[in-house]
Formats: structure tokens, C-alpha cells, sequence
């Protein structure tokens, strides 16, 4: 197009003028913009309080550097610029930092967002200003800084950091700069009225970006219906490279895409931003904040806003200090409480219905528009699409906007996107037209924002599956090494034993006998533990297994004095060991008495708490079993005191240590196979449970918001009184009932609190405690294991096992007993 | 004191479908005039009455899927149905065929596939193809151009008190599909006796033109359909014409007779069931024209607005999914509607 | 009978023919489609919690693909079971979902830090990861990294784990999806503060 445009102007002559470009679409919206451009650019409010949201800018919000309290002059910094991409935000008059917290925001959500309130103390004082009277004598990269320093940020709308646009990599050519004056929406007239009348800052504004850009072209677009500040603007560019290009009046070619294509016809790639395609566009107000912050020194403190609608009685443009709240600024303009219909933050084609008059003003924040409910009335209802086009003609996106709709409509989300939904620029040029009055834009706006949560929750089901894969890994990698290691233990210690016999011209008789006794007593062990289990689920083999085991330990028994016979043959090299492998073995036949005797003890003083039959039985039998003990006991400090001080020192003998944490056995475990426990209530009880829990969880929930809600509207302020009290009653009844509920379930909890008391002996939280308690003594000692496993000898690593075996034993029991006891209760929702 | 709360943008161009549609319906007048003016009483009563039954079927039916009865029919669509419908009966038609076409139109056409904007098939045609397949004896008598009965003879009619073929004689499409091919033969009934095309028709597509032409005028339609309508029509007839003038008729007669101008205006632009985008609705209405053209050269029915139009009715989603724009920043058109 | 058995010929000679042309061309042109069960996986929200009764998501995307019933994933909701149904080609079942909680809620995990004991054992529950801390340490969740499977929330001895809903912030806030035919686009808001 542009090739054969110059082919014309070169056959043609007289035909050098700038080549036009149109784009497709757009709309010729009722202007209104007489209502507000009549009149000089005039001083805003001095309102009672700043709001600073630390969001004015596009990126990620400022850091406060101040504190509440803080006394700040004019033009001091509030909040730095944190990350790459976000602007520091500074005090636009001196006074004092009165509060840091949540207000209202300029956001369609109405939602609130972390704000730095400052109090006007009337001095208006400056803090220091560098004004910089040559930027190009700062440099580049000093300049940059200077505007991220400064907060300039976008003021045409999106309010983009100035300093990241025009940061661009050296790879990166800028052909054209395009200054956006075009301002196509209705009724805004700020641009306009700021060209008019400061066109020679805005020039070197211009020149600035020029500077920092190098561009080929410098083109300021704009519409045909601005013809004074066109002229301002021709006057002020006289003797400078900059060219006014102006375009016909269509909404929406301020629009960046539709300037660039406007003045340039080159499309950005879509997906991509305008710098490669080599066009950086900044808007008017923008350069005139240049200027300000480079030559006079002065951080981005206000801004011109329009003020109109047919509600205010003085419309027109403001230069406000940002911060201002919109209510103080509509009080500003004499506005008419009773006509005001709508209140919207931008233009009537793009701009946000304010939730709330005390959202400030922000970089942004080109345009209130006080409308009454005449000038832009209630949209009708939405009817029926009949298909008619309307909106496919003015989309200046060249997108099916009736296509979109009906994908979005249908929740076809993938078809949307295929349609280039995420093109769109939500001018409304479709919502416009449409005969129907469908808010198709809020359909697009609906349909991007199930996208992007979609695409949020893919990349974080990713994540997640990524995470869980990586947890499996390590789990596997952790066993294997686990195994690895006890491989390794199995080896040496073979080793160790066979250096030892071969030293001591021992027979590998004895070797192998211990091995069968180390097989024999493991084999035994895991009989018993496997007859437990049994047991204590009440299988019907438990006696077989038991039997079993029986059986094994007798194998055990046999094979350990054979062992030991064999040692008392043994060569003397080989006495010592020997020995003290005795003693190692009577040491921990005391300790498995004694926890036996203990273990019995309990069961016996349970039996007769419950007064079962087998009491005295039990009794007897621990009687039994402490004589035993002591037996060996003294054994043990015979076979001491025989060894003399040659022997190794020896662990404590692990009935001494363990006594506070002595292993319970499962056949008397308290709670398990003694209580009976009616199933059916408890179930009962657990969707009783379950349902007050839902209940109160709510009523909780609406408590605090309504709360919120109160605490709000009292700050706010502007409630009437029964109002207000109104609210109250409605906390005080939602505190009511959701105390209620809390009530109510703290008693059904109790109750099975108690019940668990009554069946196990215990009350909820000391079971609770045992197991977490035996489960961290567990682990303390086999990391204390772990630990000593290189340093130690055989036989305190065999007490140690032993030990450790008690304590896995005896956490299991508590962890059974404690999950038994709550899923008796139906408390397993706690 | 409350605001209004709406997303933007905040204000519109207070269109309205009804509005739209009500166009539509005033822009149909001149052509319902010229029929009266030429047939006689028989359209008008047609018409009214069409409008009378579309408007009790709409409502039971919206009343039946639950639906607020009041705000669908205020978009007027139920009416223009009605109201082409009733243009394209013959002015000898009795009540019960218009009743029964209107009610099919209304009833399986429309509302059972979901009501305004669901329906695939224009349902006027949808009605007007039903009656002349059940009914090809009534649907085909027409009043011989300028022989328009008395009021009461066309009451009469409408009431099915009289006989129709007491008052009926061969359209020129008719009299032309009888003898193409002689051409002292069709110069001897003097079917080419008015200025552009037979008598009577060239006046009653002259109004339909001119209705059309306030349509375009509104933007209530855009031009595509209706150029490209006529083209598809008039550009093979010229050739064929060239080639052998007795055989096949001249643009200007086809341009000027039968339903052309009434299809090209005001039946193939219905947007719903149209082709969507622009390149779409000119090879949709390019396709309908060329259709009607083949069909009354070719075919077995005199006239072919109705079944041109659902044939391409059927190959719009096809049309569209072929002719989408290239979107702003894309350097190629997307094909299809799946991605 | 010759035409007969002329007839027969050719038609087992063309069968042949053509048997071997298929079977050269389902040979040559074969789809390499991605395994099922990565496809099942995909579409499997990663929740990690095992309410479908296996220990994480994939192994439930291996016993679908074996011929369990794709409607045991309570997080995915009904847009899983659909989603599932359409990849595999069977029905639409209603989703199992006894006694779970609303899935359409986003929950995190949130430890009442001074209640913590460190015991460690959510840390060892958590399918992802996503608890840090120390034996006897407190620990806390990254909330980030949180499906809301509540496995946590069952394994701690003092209970002071809650799921708490997520809250809407301003970079998760989205348009509501709009009323519909014959419904108006507005509502109406009190002002304050004017």
C-alpha cells in the first residue's frame, strides 16, 4: 500500500502529502465534548485527604517507604518502584501520612487495594527539585532513571511506566514515534484543553522521547475535530521535525493499534507489542509529564481530568492533585447530587461505573463523567442477536463480534480463542451498535477472564503434577538408598565377623551359628508382631500364629544355646567377643522381661478397671514375669561383674530408659478391643458433625462480612444513622447464630470428647499427644541410631534397634488406638 | 440515592430490533400497495391476516416455553415473517392456506429451534415452500396482471367462497416457461408488453426496489445481498440471452417478474439466517441469484426465490466458515470454526 | 458355473488387494497419538488428593485408562467427568462426589502456626510438597504451591490445619458473566460518601 502510494506521489505531482491509512470499522459516537473544553484548564480541589493507591500504574505495585506519621513534603517519594516493571509513586502536596490500608480503588471490581492516605498540612512546601535543564547532557540510562524515579507513567489509559517504553534494547530500531493526541472518545476534552494551552512543553516533551528514542518519524496524530489545538500545536512544532497528522474523527482511533495503522498502515503482530513492528506510542499528556519531570524537576503529582455530564454545573478540565477522591473533586464542579444517574471513571465508550464517590483520581484517570440518568440512561434488556452484522462492521479489530458472542455465551471457551477473542480491545464499538443492546463487551470481558483462570489453573495442575512427581521420585530414591545402606551394614558386619574368626583361628561354625540365631530371633520376631497384628484385628489365624510363633522361638532358644555353647569351646582370642556378645544377649533378654512384666502390669490393672475375668489371671501372670526379669537382671549384673572393666561400655540397659515410654502390648491396648462402641451413632454423630460444621462456617462467614461491611460503611461515613443501626443488628444477629452453631458444635464435640474418655481412659488431646509423642521419640532414636551406627559397637546398635523396635511398636499402638477412638466418635472431620 | 451500575460502554446508538424490524415492515408498503393495485384486495387481507395469526402463535408458543410473552413479541420479528409470508401468496390464496403456513413458519420454523436468532431456515420460506408442495394447485393460480377482482370478489376469495380459477390466468414466468423456445409464440401474448418485463409485475418489483433502496438507505440492510442477489440473477440471463434470445428470457425480465426484487430486499437479507460476514452474504446472495435463475430456466416451478434461499440458507454455516476476515494483527484468515 | 466361481475369484482377489493396501497404508500412516493415559493425566486436575481412591492423579489416569469409572475426581467437578467422557468415548456419569466438599470453592491449606507442635506429619501427607518446616519446628504451607486436597488436614494431631477458601484478590477478579436475554446489564449501586 505504501509502495504504490509513493509510486503515485512520484507520477503525480503535488501529490506529496502523507500518505492516509484507514482502518476497518469504527463508530461516530455523539461527541459532547463542547460541554468541556469551553473553559481554561482550572486548579482542582484541595480535598481533607490524599488516597494513594500504590496500583496508580500498570506493573507490579509500589513499595511504601513511608511510615503513618511521616511528615512529607511536596513531591517527596511515598513508594519506590518495585520490580522491573512499576513507578514510584510520590506526595503530590507536604503533609502527613495519616494511614497505610485498604480503600477503595479505581477498579470496575470495586474492590479495595493497599493505599497510602495523606492528610494536607496546607503549607503546599516543596521538597529539593533537580530540574535538569539539558537531558542531553544526563544521558540515556540516567534519564530513564530519572522518569522511573519520577512515576511517569501512561496518562491515557492503561498507565504503563513511561521509563519501561522507552527503555528499548539496542537491537531495537524505532522507526516511528507516535505522540497519541487523537482523544477519540466522547466527552473527554483533557488533551485538548492541555494542548491548547501548554503545546510548548509538549513539544519538548516530545523532544525528550526524541532523545531517547531515535526515532525516524515523529507523528503526532490527531482528530479533525480539535482544530485549536491543532493550531497550538503547529505553532509550537514550527521549527522542530515533528509532523501533525490529522485524522479524520472515529472512534475508536486513539486506540494505539488503530493510530498505528492510522498513520503508519503497519499492524502490530498480534500477541506482540508495538516496538516490533518499530512504532513506540506514547500519549500527549505523557510528554507534557516528560517535560515536567526532566526540566522542571517535578515528580508526576497531578493531572488535567475532565470533569462532565450533565450533573456538574461547572464542566470543564481540572488539574488535580492525584489522590484526590472523585467526591471531592465532583463537589469541585458543583455537582448535583439529586440528577447524578451515573458516575463513570473514563470515557462513556471504555471507561468503569464507580462503585464508590471516594475512589481517587489516579495517573489514569483521564475523565468523570457526572451523567444524568437522561443523558446516558439504562441500558434496556438484553434481547435476542438476530445475526444482523452490525457489530462485524464496526469492528475496528476485523473480529466476528457475533461469533465471540455466542462462544462466550456457550462457555466454548477454545472457540472463542480461536476466533482471536483475545484480540479484542474491548473498545465497545460492537456493544455500541448492537440493535439487541447485548453487552457483548462484557461477554469478551467474561470470557478472557475464564481463560486466563483456566490458563492460570493449567500451569498450576502442571506445577502440581510436576511437584508430585518429583515427591515420588525422591520417596523411591530415598528407599533405595535406605535399602542401600543396609546392604552395605549386613556386608561389614559379615566381614567384621569373619576377619574375627579368622584372626582368632575361630571355626566358621561359629559364624554360622550366629547367623542362624540372628535369622532364628528375627524370624520369631516378625511371627510375634505378625500374631499381634492378627490379634488385635481379631483374625482367625491369630492362633495359629501365635502357635507359630511359639514354635519359632523355640527354634530361637535352641540355636542361641547352641551359639553359646559354642562359644564356651571357642579359642580364648575369641573369649572376649564372645563374651561380651553374651552379655549383649542377656541384656536384652532383660529388657524384653521387663517390658514384658510392664506390658503385662498395664493389661492386668486394665483388666481389673474393667473388671474382666482374667484379671487376677493377668496379675499373675505379670508377677510371673517380674520374677523373670529380675532374674535376669541379676544375671546380667553377674555376667558384669564377671567381665570386669574390660567390658565395652554398655548402653543403659533399655528397661531402665524406656520405662517412661515402655511399649504397651496390643492384646491390652486400652481402647481397641475392649470398648464397644455403637456404630450408628457414632456415624450419626459424624454427619451431625459434619453439618454444623458447614453451618457455622457460614454464619461465620457472613458475620465477618457483614462486619466488613459495617466497618466500611462507618468510615465511609456518609450512612444514615438507621442505617447503620440497621447494619448492626444484622452483624449482631449473624454474630448471634454463628455463636450458635460454635456452641452447638463445641458441645457435640465434647460429647464425643467425653466419650472417647469414657471408652479409652483418655481424654482426646492426651491421646493425641502420646501419638505425636511416641512418633517423635520414635524418630529421635532412629536418627540417634542412624547416627551411631558407624561409631558404635554391635551391641549398642543391637540395645538401640531393640529399642527402636519397642518405640515403633508402641507409636503404632498409640496412633491406633487414638485413630479408633475418634473414629468411634465420628470426629474424624476434626 | 442510587447510581447505575452497568459495564460499558455507557452509552449506544438507540437502536432497537423492533425498530429494526419495523423497517423492515414500512418498507414493504409501496410493494403491498402495487400488489393491491394490480391483484387486487387478496394480499392486504393476506397480510393482515398472516400478521394476526404469526402474533396468537408467537405468543402461545412463547407462553408454552416459558418465555415472557411481552418482550419477545415487541422485537416485531413474528410480524415481519408474517408480513412476507403474506407478500408471497398468491392474492387468490383462502385463509387456511395462510394459516397454515404462517402457523408453520412460526411455530416449527421458528420457536421449535429455539425462537429469534436460533432459526437455520428463513421461516417464511420454510412456510411458503410447505404450502406449495402440499398445496401446488392453489399456490400457483395468480390473477393475469391488470384483471384485479372487485373487493368483494377478493373477500370472497380469501373466505374460500369462490373458486379461484374464476379469476386466474398464467403469470409471464408461467407463460414463458410454456413456449421458450417459439418465439412468434411468445411474441404473441405480449408477455414483454410493459416497459422492463411483463405487465403488472414490473410494477409491483419496481415497489419492492424502491422499498429496498429505503432499506439500504437506513443501513438497515448492507448492499452485498441485494447486489449480488441481482447479479447472480441478471448476469447469466444476459449471456444465455445473447446465445439464443427465444429460448432464454433477458435480464430485465427476470430482474422484473415474479418474486426477484421481494427475494433480493427483503427475503435473502434476513440476517439470521444468512451468511454473516461480508464476503459471505455476497457469495450467499450471488449463489441464491444464479439458483433462482437456473431453477426458472431449468427447473419445474416457474418461480424459485423460496427454494434458492433455504438451499443457501443450508450452506451459510459452510459459507461462513470459509469467508472470515482476517483479524487485525494476523497475517492469515482462520479457516473453520474448530481450532 | 464358471461365471460363479469367476465371480468368487475376483472378489477374493479384490479383498486381497485391498486388505494389503490398508494394511500397507495402517502401516505407513500410522498415528502417533500420545498415550491415553498422558491424555487422561492432562485432563485430571493434579489436585493430588486421592479421593478418587489412588495415591495421586496419574495413577488414577492409569486405572481409567484400564477401565475404571472416570467419575471419581471430585475436584475436577462435572466439567471432568465431561471432559474425561469426551476423550474416552463413554457416558456422561454423574460425579461421585459423596460426602466431598463444593469443588468449585478454591481452598488452601492453613496451618494456626502457634498451635503447631512440628510434628511433621502433614509434611509427610502433602502429595506436593507443599508444607515446609522442621521436626519440632513450625511449619507453614505455601500457599501457592497448595492443591486444597486437605490430605493435611486428617494426619495433625492438634488439628490446627484449616481449609480456608481462597480469596478473590484484584489480580484473580473477573467479570461476571452477563444476565442474558431480557434481563438488563445493570444493577443499581448506593452512594456513599457524596
Amino acid at each position: 500500500m505504501r509502495a504504490n502510494l509513493t509510486l503515485f506521489q512520484r507520477l503525480v505531482p503535488g501529490a506529496r502529502r502523507a500518505p492516509t491509512y484507514d482502518f476497518p470499522g469504527g463508530v461516530h459516537p455523539a461527541e459532547h465534548k463542547s460541554v468541556s473544553n469551553q473553559t481554561p484548564i482550572a486548579p482542582g480541589p484541595r480535598p481533607a485527604q490524599l488516597v494513594l493507591p500504590l496500583n496508580m500504574h500498570l506493573g507490579a505495585p509500589a513499595r511504601p517507604i513511608v511510615t503513618v506519621g511521616d511528615r512529607v513534603l511536596k513531591g517527596q517519594m511515598l513508594a519506590e518502584p518495585a520490580g522491573a516493571v512499576s513507578a514510584a509513586l510520590h506526595a503530590p502536596t507536604s503533609g502527613t501520612v495519616v494511614a497505610l490500608g485498604p480503600r477503595p480503588i479505581q477498579h470496575p471490581s470495586g474492590m479495595d487495594a493497599l493505599c497510602i492516605v495523606l492528610e494536607p498540612d496546607g503549607e503546599d512546601r516543596w521538597a529539593e527539585r533537580r530540574p535538569v535543564a539539558d537531558h542531553t547532557r544526563l544521558g540515556p540510562g540516567k534519564l530513564i532513571a530519572l522518569l522511573r524515579d519520577a512515576g511517569v507513567a501512561g496518562l491515557g489509559g492503561a498507565g504503563f511506566p513511561t521509563s519501561v517504553k522507552v527503555n528499548l534494547g539496542d537491537h531495537q530500531r524505532v522507526e516511528q514515534l507516535i505522540i497519541n493526541a487523537v482523544e477519540c472518545e466522547p466527552y473527554i476534552t483533557a488533551d485538548d484543553r492541555l494542548m491548547r494551552e501548554r503545546a510548548d512543553e509538549i513539544v519538548l516533551g516530545i523532544q525528550i522521547l526524541q532523545y531517547l528514542l531515535n526515532p525516524h518519524d515523529t507523528l503526532i496524530g490527531i482528530e479533525d475535530n480539535k482544530p485549536d489545538a491543532i493550531a497550538a500545536l503547529r505553532a509550537a512544532c514550527a521549527d522542530s521535525d515533528v509532523e501533525i497528522r490529522v485524522v479524520p474523527t472515529k472512534y475508536p482511533s486513539g486506540g494505539e493499534k488503530q493510530l498505528i495503522q492510522l498513520l503508519t498502515g503497519k499492524e502490530v503482530p498480534s500477541g506482540s507489542i508495538p516496538a516490533q513492528c518499530g512504532v513506540v506510542c506514547q500519549n500527549v499528556g505523557t510528554a507534557w509529564a516528560v517535560k515536567r519531570a526532566v526540566h522542571d524537576g517535578e515528580p508526576l503529582l497531578s493531572r488535567v481530568t475532565t470533569v462532565t455530564g450533565d450533573a456538574v454545573a461547572r464542566p470543564g478540565n481540572y488539574e488535580v492533585w492525584l489522590g484526590t477522591p472523585v467526591a471531592d473533586l465532583l463537589r469541585h464542579a458543583g455537582v448535583d447530587k439529586d440528577r447524578l444517574g451515573r458516575l463513570v471513571m473514563g470515557g462513556p465508550m471504555m471507561g468503569f461505573t464507580l462503585h464508590d464517590p471516594s475512589v481517587p483520581v489516579v495517573k489514569t484517570s483521564n475523565c468523570i463523567i457526572a451523567a444524568s440518568a437522561e443523558e446516558l440512561p439504562e441500558p434496556p434488556p438484553e434481547q435476542a442477536c438476530i445475526r444482523c452484522g452490525a457489530c462485524a462492521e464496526v469492528c475496528p479489530a476485523n473480529l466476528l463480534p457475533q461469533q465471540l458472542y455466542w462462544y462466550a455465551k456457550t462457555d466454548d471457551f477454545e472457540r472463542a480463542q480461536h476466533h482471536n477473542l483475545m484480540d479484542c480491545i474491548e473498545c465497545g464499538a460492537c456493544a455500541y451498535v448492537c440493535p439487541s443492546h447485548i453487552p457483548l463487551v462484557q461477554y469478551y470481558r467474561y470470557a478472557k477472564g475464564e481463560i486466563r483462570t483456566q490458563t492460570a489453573e493449567q500451569i498450576k495442575a502442571d506445577r502440581a503434577r510436576e511437584r508430585f512427581e518429583a515427591r515420588q521420585a525422591r520417596l523411591e530414591r530415598e528407599q533405595a538408598e535406605k535399602e542401600a545402606r543396609r546392604r552395605a551394614r549386613l556386608e561389614a558386619n559379615r566381614k567384621k565377623q569373619e576377619a574375627a574368626t579368622e584372626s582368632g583361628a575361630g571355626d566358621e561354625k561359629l559364624a554360622a551359628l550366629k547367623k542362624e540365631v540372628g535369622q532364628a530371633s528375627s524370624a520369631y520376631k516378625a511371627a510375634v508382631k505378625a500374631a499381634k497384628t492378627a490379634e488385635a484385628q481379631e483374625a482367625d489365624n491369630a492362633a495359629e500364629l501365635r502357635a507359630r510363633a511359639d514354635s519359632l522361638k523355640a527354634e530361637a532358644d535352641r540355636a542361641k544355646a547352641a551359639l553359646r555353647d559354642a562359644k564356651a569351646t571357642a579359642p580364648a582370642p575369641a573369649a572376649a567377643p564372645a563374651e561380651s556378645s553374651a552379655l549383649a544377649d542377656l541384656k536384652k533378654a532383660v529388657g524384653e522381661a521387663s517390658s514384658a512384666y510392664k506390658a503385662a502390669v498395664k493389661a492386668a490393672k486394665h483388666a481389673e478397671a474393667e473388671e474382666t475375668d482374667d484379671a487376677a489371671e493377668l496379675r499373675a501372670r505379670a508377677d510371673q514375669l517380674k520374677a523373670e526379669a529380675d532374674r535376669l537382671k541379676a544375671e546380667l549384673r553377674d555376667a558384669k561383674a564377671a567381665q570386669g572393666p574390660a567390658a565395652p561400655p554398655a548402653a543403659p540397659a533399655p528397661s531402665t530408659q524406656d520405662s517412661g515410654t515402655s511399649p504397651e502390648k496390643p492384646a491390652d491396648t486400652p481402647s481397641v478391643a475392649n470398648t464397644a462402641v455403637d456404630e450408628q451413632a457414632a456415624g450419626k454423630r459424624q454427619k451431625r458433625l459434619k453439618g454444623l460444621k458447614t453451618a457455622y462456617n457460614m454464619a461465620h462467614k457472613q458475620y465477618k462480612e457483614a462486619h466488613a461491611a459495617v466497618e466500611r460503611a462507618e468510615r465511609a461515613g456518609q450512612d444514615s444513622d438507621e442505617a447503620l443501626a440497621a447494619m448492626h443488628a444484622k452483624v449482631e444477629k449473624l454474630k448471634a447464630k454463628a455463636d450458635h452453631c460454635r456452641d452447638a458444635l463445641d458441645a457435640l464435640v465434647e460429647q464425643a470428647k467425653a466419650d472417647i474418655l469414657a471408652h479409652t481412659g483418655k481424654d482426646l488431646k492426651t491421646l493425641k499427644l502420646d501419638a505425636a509423642r511416641a512418633e517423635s521419640a520414635l524418630r529421635d532414636k532412629a536418627d540417634e541410631l542412624e547416627r551411631r551406627r558407624d561409631t558404635s559397637d554391635a551391641d549398642t546398635l543391637e540395645t538401640l534397634n531393640s529399642e527402636l523396635d519397642a518405640l515403633q511398636e508402641h507409636a503404632q499402638l498409640t496412633r491406633l488406638a487414638l485413630k479408633t477412638a475418634v473414629e468411634e466418635q465420628g470426629l474424624v472431620e476434626e | 440515592m442510587s447510581l447505575i451500575n452497568a459495564p460499558s460502554p455507557h452509552t449506544s446508538r438507540h437502536t432497537d430490533t423492533g425498530a429494526v424490524m419495523r423497517q423492515v415492515v414500512y418498507a414493504t408498503l409501496p410493494g403491498l400497495a402495487a400488489l393491491v393495485w394490480q391483484f387486487g384486495l387478496g394480499s392486504l387481507l393476506n397480510v393482515l391476516w398472516a400478521v394476526l395469526v404469526a402474533l396468537v402463535c408467537e405468543a402461545l408458543f412463547l407462553r408454552a416455553r416459558g418465555k415472557p410473552v411481552a418482550f419477545y413479541l415487541k422485537d416485531w420479528s413474528a410480524v415481519v415473517t408474517a408480513v412476507l409470508l403474506g407478500l408471497a401468496l398468491p392474492p387468490t390464496a383462502p385463509w387456511w392456506l395462510t394459516l397454515i403456513g404462517v402457523g408453520f413458519a412460526i411455530v416449527v420454523a421458528k420457536q421449535l429451534y429455539g425462537g429469534l436468532g436460533m432459526n437455520p431456515f428463513n421461516p417464511a420460506m420454510i412456510g411458503y415452500v410447505l404450502l406449495l408442495i402440499s398445496f401446488p394447485v392453489a399456490m400457483t393460480q395468480w390473477i393475469a396482471p391488470g384483471d384485479a377482482p372487485a373487493p368483494a370478489d377478493s373477500l370472497a376469495l380469501f373466505l374460500g367462497q369462490a373458486p379461484a380459477d374464476a379469476f386466474t390466468g398464467a403469470t409471464p414466468l408461467d407463460t414463458f416457461r410454456t413456449w421458450a423456445g417459439d418465439a412468434e409464440a411468445l411474441a404473441g401474448r405480449d408477455i414483454l408488453a410493459g416497459e422492463l418485463a411483463g405487465p403488472g409485475w414490473e410494477a409491483v418489483n419496481l415497489a419492492f426496489l424502491l422499498g429496498g433502496l429505503y432499506l439500504l438507505a437506513r443501513r438497515i440492510i448492507t448492499w452485498q445481498i441485494p447486489v449480488a442477489f441481482l447479479a447472480g440473477l441478471a448476469l447469466p440471463a444476459l449471456i444465455a440471452h445473447q446465445v439464443d434470445a427465444a429460448r432464454f428470457a433477458g435480464p430485465l425480465f427476470h430482474l422484473f417478474s415474479g418474486g426477484a426484487m421481494l427475494g433480493a430486499f427483503f427475503i435473502a437479507t434476513d440476517p439470521v439466517s444468512a451468511a454473516t460476514s461480508r464476503l459471505g452474504r455476497f457469495i450467499y446472495a450471488l449463489l441464491i441469484g444464479l439458483l433462482i435463475w437456473v431453477i426458472r430456466t431449468f427447473g419445474g416451478y416457474p418461480d424459485a426465490v423460496a427454494f434458492a434461499v433455504l438451499l443457501l440458507n443450508l450452506s451459510a454455516p459452510f459459507i461462513d466458515y470459509y469467508t472470515q476476515p482476517r483479524a487485525y494483527g494476523h497475517r492469515k484468515a482462520n479457516k473453520g470454526a474448530n481450532p | 458355473m464358471t461365471t460363479v466361481l469367476i465371480a468368487i475369484a475376483a472378489l477374493l482377489g479384490l479383498a486381497a488387494l485391498f486388505g494389503a493396501v490398508l494394511g500397507y497404508a495402517s502401516e505407513k500412516f500410522k498415528v502417533e497419538g500420545d498415550p491415553i493415559v498422558e491424555q487422561i493425566d492432562a485432563l485430571l486436575p493434579q489436585t493430588q488428593c486421592g479421593q478418587c481412591g489412588h495415591p495421586g492423579c496419574r495413577p488414577y489416569a492409569e486405572a481409567i485408562a484400564e477401565g475404571e469409572e472416570h467419575n471419581r475426581c471430585p475436584p475436577g467437578g462435572e466439567t471432568t467427568v465431561e471432559a474425561l467422557a469426551d476423550l474416552l468415548g463413554r457416558e456422561v456419569l454423574p460425579l461421585d462426589n459423596e460426602g466431598a466438599e463444593d469443588a468449585s470453592v478454591e481452598r488452601v491449606a492453613y496451618i494456626r502456626e502457634d498451635e503447631c507442635i512440628g510434628c511433621t506429619k502433614c509434611i509427610q501427607a502433602c502429595p506436593v510438597d507443599a508444607i515446609v518446616g522442621a521436626a519440632k519446628q513450625m511449619h507453614t504451607v505455601i500457599a501457592d504451591e497448595c492443591t486444597g486436597c486437605d490430605l493435611c488436614v486428617d494426619p495433625c494431631p492438634v488439628d490446627c490445619i484449616d481449609m480456608i477458601e481462597r480469596p478473590v484478590t484484584l489480580a484473580t477478579w473477573t467479570w461476571d458473566r452477563p444476565a442474558g436475554i431480557g434481563r438488563r446489564p445493570e444493577q443499581r449501586i448506593e452512594v456513599v460518601n457524596l
